[in-house]
């Protein structure tokens, strides 16, 4: 009785696991953002429209940032002098703000859609 | 300094809330304390592991190696709280009948709460993890503010969302045992939808899922993410203003997977045995 029950448990828990989808290889349009003196460079970065596009941040100050953005509903940390990839979209047209969440005060910028 | 405060806050809420819903779900549960100690204790050790290896393992596959390490994370603290939510429905009612034989059953070493054990030190490694690495960069890179007070303003910012997560406790307390199960079963199934959701959004991030990426709606004109609220139902059930259309899918998914789950897994306990009344006489 244990047994089939963990059974249960167990599958259900690899079944949970399996929703997890094989990667793309799709070619998606690449952007470079760079953070330098917690300045993000561009400050505005402009993407078409309905497509998904691949951002490559890369931070060259020597602290880490965390990229975070509410309306593009993403947020990663990146290590100081490292590069992270962040995919975003398809989005519509507009304005979308992001800041360094460790330095808010300065790393202040926004992806621009149309 | 404020600054480091708020942040080093938003960081350990998230799981301080948690770990207040996971000790509420196991009241009852004997040496449970234990468990979710030495969870919280992997966790930080864990977190300030993976905090120093982050810039090795952060450039890896094309610069989601921080993403895999985060799927890997929010897939296991899911495949755990699924497990919990199943496994104490064939239990729930020895639970809610018996304080004591669930307490005499882990006693005797025959049922360790290891899902919970887990589900605690991911939930600590991922918020942890993050907590170090800003700390750490800002004692490295600040020349203007002093160590000291760097140090004093991030762990007033610990206490204070440790706080909470007691708060939660104490409130969760307060409900009499035969309502604590059903509320906080709801409340672990509400986490582990929620962790479903974060899921489907590194999955999106990381570039593994194309398809339903785009927000459904906007609702942060109602109640923006990062507000007091926004963020406390962000922990407690996962709220987000822009959700996608995959979020959604995973969150919806989850509650149907253990609602499922846990109508199989009760069909199929063995009944408990009713006390010795006169029927057959």
């Amino acid at each position: 009785m244990h047994t089939r029950r963990s059974t249960l448990c167990l599958s259900l828990a690899i079944a949970a696991c399996a929703l997890m989808p094989v990667p793309s290889i799709a070619a998606d349009q690449e952007y470079l953002l760079t953070i330098r003196n917690h300045r993000f460079e561009p400050t505005e970065l402009k993407v078409p429209a309905g497509k998904r596009v691949k951002l490559i941040v890369h931070n060259q100050d020597k602290t880490p940032e965390e990229f975070e953005s509410h309306s593009l509903n993403r947020e990663k940390v990146i290590p100081g002098g490292a590069k992270a990839t962040i995919f975003i979209g398809p989005l519509k047209p507009g304005r979308y703000a992001f800041v360094g969440e460790f330095n808010e005060a300065t790393a202040q910028g926004a992806i621009v859609v149309d | 300094m404020f600054a480091a405060t708020l942040i080093v806050f938003r960081e350990t809420l998230e799981a301080a809330m948690f770990i207040g819903i996971i000790a509420a779900a196991t009241k009852q549960l004997a040496g449970r304390t234990r468990w979710l100690g030495a969870g919280v204790a992997v966790g930080a050790l864990g977190a300030i592991a993976l905090a120093f290896a982050a810039d090795r393992f952060s450039d890896w596959y094309g610069g989601i190696g921080q993403d895999l390490v985060n799927i890997t994370i929010l897939s296991t603290a899911l495949a755990m709280l699924i497990w919990h939510c199943v496994w104490v429905s064939t239990h729930g009612r020895e639970l809610a009948a018996d304080a004591r034989s669930l307490g005499v059953a882990v006693g005797r070493g025959d049922r360790k709460p290891w899902a919970l054990f887990l589900a605690v030190a991911m939930a600590v490694l991922r918020e942890g993890a993050e907590t170090v690495l800003f700390v750490g960069g800002t004692m490295a890179g600040s020349g203007t503010g002093d160590t000291t007070s760097t140090l004093l303003a991030c762990a007033a910012g610990l206490v204070a969302g440790v706080l909470v997560g007691v708060l939660i406790y104490a409130g969760l307390s307060r409900i009499p045992v035969r309502h604590l199960f059903t509320a906080t079963n709801l409340l672990v199934a509400l986490l582990a939808a929620s962790i479903a959701s974060q899921l489907a959004k590194a999955l999106a991030q990381a570039g593994f899922l194309e398809q339903w990426t785009s927000p459904l709606w906007n609702s942060s004109a109602l109640l923006a993410q990062d507000s007091a609220l926004g963020t406390v139902l962000h922990a407690l059930m996962g709220y987000d203003a822009r959700p996608s259309g995959a979020q959604l899918t995973f969150y919806v998914g989850v509650l149907l997977l253990i609602y499922a789950g846990t109508r199989l897994a009760s069909r199929g306990a063995t009944p408990l045995p009713r006390p010795a009344v006169s029927t057959t006489a």
